[in-house]
């Protein structure tokens, strides 16, 4: 069964798989100070240290979470309240429109009920926001911003964001800059140090490890304010007993994605341009979405607009041709609705209605695309039909 | 016997008990079945409200679990303002003028069988199915027949009664020919690991959550205060609002001076433009025909005049009737008066167990005198 939906989660690997096994038979409370204590801390603190290496982090910078969706919410709104405590007039949250849910929400939600005012910045029609529009919205009033938050690369349709320019902007004025890198990592290369970035969020499940564990890499310079109060076991900024065997699974994973990054950006990019080919070619009107400049997109991601498609349909029919896709981020038991991220980039309402990712991985295969291109076109036709209802 | 032939099947699956074991049998009899779950309304009560507006929670959950016990493949279809368009709005205006309309029927008619089988016969799928009691069986003709479903008592022909032979050829209900009361729908779901089999039956109109169909209109269509009278036109109480009522309806009317003689009375007429309300004694509802429109015919219309049963309710008894379509209308006579009956709803004719066909009633003649409706 082809699987062409990695961004939404890819298999485990195997070496991540038998560094967790080996962990789950172990007894150990990492904040223990007992034998058992101490084992389980050594297991994570080993661990810390080879995600913090694969991300170019330090080890106290690496603070585990249950996974991408609490590092977002720890970061965006742990850093909106510390940062509007220290200074009441630091209400204004700048965030980019194509982020992924676990990072539209909390800003939303600090607008409802924590008096944010969110000032969404401006992305090109590739999704992309430029430096230039960030100073101009920080230097209207530099001593207001609480936090600026633009993902590292976008989830539905792979555009790289300028990531170090826009922290650089940022940090001029001390304000810190969040981004979500749970899509990059593995793919481009991210380096945490090097970014200026104040705050970076990882997911595990991503790179082939466990799901269920994420990381929040923070500066040592920032303090958000806890959104799980409890033990304080990951620098008093987020509480919970560690989950050894997932971070050891986490840890071994992250080591591989770091070390085979180029290799893998470099395969699997090449077979994703084959993908793309194959789609045109079955399907000339669809509309590829994001930077169709390779050097601007995540080399594992392509993604369509099918004019006249739902995309519902289309990922029924894919799904009876045995094909696994997905339209993109949306919430996963719901009615579909058109891709904000598509919407925000100027398009066409009905056109947002009608895309799908394809997102490969490190299980990947040509075979897999060849099935996609023997299926797509009818699949389209057919689709085309049903029409959008 | 040959088998029957394997289909791509679209089950319709509204997170009830009935749907969800309708589509295990069809899974079960080799068709190749993909479970739907419409969302239809955005009724806060059953939908999680938010920036994104999406997401049935309980309904569309379990018929979710249903279907990845049966192990089909499961989608949720958003056809809420198809259906607010074609069943809510027609449901409402309906009863601002004055008729008690069956929003079931025309459900059927325009979403499920309509909307939602366009859909599906587009994608490739050759049927769809539902949890309805009925039967689809291949007359002498050759040509597919709708008929009462095998247990009377279950039977929901008459809401299927809208639909036409084209719309019948891609319908399947595997539950027509149970013979087995709803416990043992329920045994049968609870033995195929159903997790619906426990879950109470749904209340008669999906889109008003409370049951207060009233309260819903009143909230659409106004309250505003009218005269109830008797039939020589004497105000004998007030209600909030006439739109409310139901020819026939005989509680809440709330005449505080009973009447002459002394027996109850009832809602004999409804006028929406004078937004009075008339009510009489039971004889009084008493029609002899009635005339309805937009005939639907399930299979070949009937030429000339034909002796037939009707049903004018969702659980009304059979009665044995004379009818005859003239153009777009439909004449029905009664063998032996009957009573309330609402303009609005539905005549549904039997041949036998075989449903012929339905209309929308539009007016009613009584057996005493004068018109009615």
């Amino acid at each position: 069964m082809p699987y062409l939906d990695h961004a939404a989660t890819t298999p485990m690997l195997p070496e991540a798989i038998a560094a967790m096994t080996e962990q789950l038979g172990l007894v150990g409370n990492a904040s223990a100070l007992h034998a058992a204590g101490r084992r389980a801390r050594r297991t994570v603190e080993e661990g810390r240290e080879r995600i913090a290496a694969a991300l170019g982090a330090r080890p106290g910078e690496v603070v585990f979470t249950s996974g991408g969706t609490e590092a977002d919410n720890l970061a965006v709104k742990g850093l909106y309240w510390a940062r509007r405590d220290a200074d009441p007039r630091r209400v204004r949250v700048l965030a980019c429109p194509v982020e992924h849910h676990a990072v539209l929400d909390p800003v939303h939600w600090l607008a409802d009920h924590e008096g944010a005012v969110v000032e969404w910045l401006p992305v090109d029609t590739v999704g992309r926001v430029h430096p230039d529009a960030l100073r101009e919205a920080i230097e209207r009033d530099p001593d207001d911003v609480a936090l600026v938050t633009v993902m590292w690369a976008n989830n539905e349709i792979g555009t790289v964001q300028p990531v170090a320019e826009l922290a650089a902007v940022a940090a001029r004025h001390g304000i810190p800059l969040h981004s979500d890198a749970v899509q990059a990592f593995g793919q481009i290369p991210v380096d945490f140090a090097a970014s200026g970035v104040a705050a970076l969020t990882v997911s595990g499940h991503k790179v082939g490890g466990p799901p269920g564990i994420g990381a929040l890499l923070l500066g040592r310079d920032w303090t958000p304010t806890p959104v799980l109060h409890g033990g304080g076991q990951e620098r008093d900024v987020r509480s919970g007993t560690l989950d050894v065997p997932a971070v050891a699974g986490f840890a071994a994973a992250a080591d591989l994605a770091a070390a085979r990054r180029e290799e893998f950006a470099r395969d699997i990019g090449t077979l994703r341009d084959e993908l793309i080919d194959a789609v045109r070619t079955a399907v000339p009107d669809a509309v590829l979405n994001g930077d169709p400049d390779p050097a601007g997109r995540l080399p594992a991601n392509a993604n369509f607009a099918f004019p006249g498609c739902e995309g519902d349909s289309l990922l029924l029919l894919l799904d009876a041709a045995g094909i696994e896709c997905s339209t993109g981020s949306a919430c996963t038991a719901g009615i579909a609705q058109p891709s904000h991220v598509v919407l925000a980039t100027g398009a066409d309402p009905d056109l947002a209605r009608g895309t799908l990712r394809f997102s490969l991985g490190h299980t990947s295969v040509r075979e897999d695309v060849k099935a996609l291109a023997e299926v797509i076109g009818p699949a389209v036709e057919r689709a085309r039909g049903a029409g959008l209802s | 016997m040959t088998p029957a032939p394997r289909l791509r099947v679209l089950a319709a699956m509204s997170g009830g008990v009935d749907s969800a074991v309708a589509a295990a049998r069809a899974a079960e009899a080799g068709h190749d079945v993909t479970g739907v779950h419409l969302a239809l309304s955005a009724n806060p009560q059953s939908f999680r409200t938010g920036a994104r507006g999406c997401c049935t929670i309980e309904d569309s959950r379990d018929a979710r679990r249903a279907a990845d016990v049966i192990g089909i493949p499961f989608y949720i279809w958003d056809m809420a303002e198809r259906f607010r368009a074609e069943v809510v709005d027609d449901f409402v205006a309906e009863y601002r003028a004055g008729r008690t309309p069956n929003p079931c029927l025309r459900c059927n008619e325009k979403i499920k069988f309509a909307a939602l089988l366009d859909k599906a016969l587009a994608l490739g799928f050759d049927a769809v199915c539902t949890g309805h009691y009925a039967t689809i069986v291949t007359g002498p003709d050759g040509r597919r027949e709708l008929h009462r479903a095998s247990d009377q008592a279950k039977d929901q022909s008459y809401v299927l009664g809208v639909l036409d032979e084209r719309q019948l050829g891609h319908a399947l209900f595997p539950l027509g020919d149970t013979l087995t009361t709803k416990d043992e729908i329920r045994a049968e779901a609870e033995r195929r690991g159903l997790a619906v089999a426990a879950k109470p039956d749904s209340h008669d109109i999906c889109f008003i959550a409370d049951g207060d169909t009233r309260g819903f209109l009143a909230n659409r269509l106004g309250t505003a205060e009218g005269d109830i009278l008797d039939e020589d036109g004497n105000r004998v109480g007030s209600h909030d609002g006439a739109t409310g009522f139901t020819i026939g309806q005989r509680k809440g009317l709330r005449i505080g001076r009973p009447a002459p003689d002394g027996r109850p009375r009832y809602v004999l007429d409804i006028s929406p433009v004078n937004n009075t309300v008339t009510v009489g004694p039971a004889e009084a509802l008493e029609i002899a025909e009635l005339t309805a429109i937009r005939p639907r015919w399930c299979g070949t219309p009937p030429t000339g005049p034909g002796a037939y049963t009707a049903q004018l309710r969702a659980h009304g008894e059979e009665v044995p009737v004379t009818a005859e379509a003239e153009g777009d209308e439909l004449r029905v006579r009664f063998e032996r008066p009957v009573r309330g009956v609402a303009p609005g709803q539905a005549v549904v004719l039997y041949d036998g167990t075989r449903v012929v066909g339905s209309g929308t009633i539009a007016a009613t003649t009584r057996a005493r005198a004068g018109a009615t409706g």
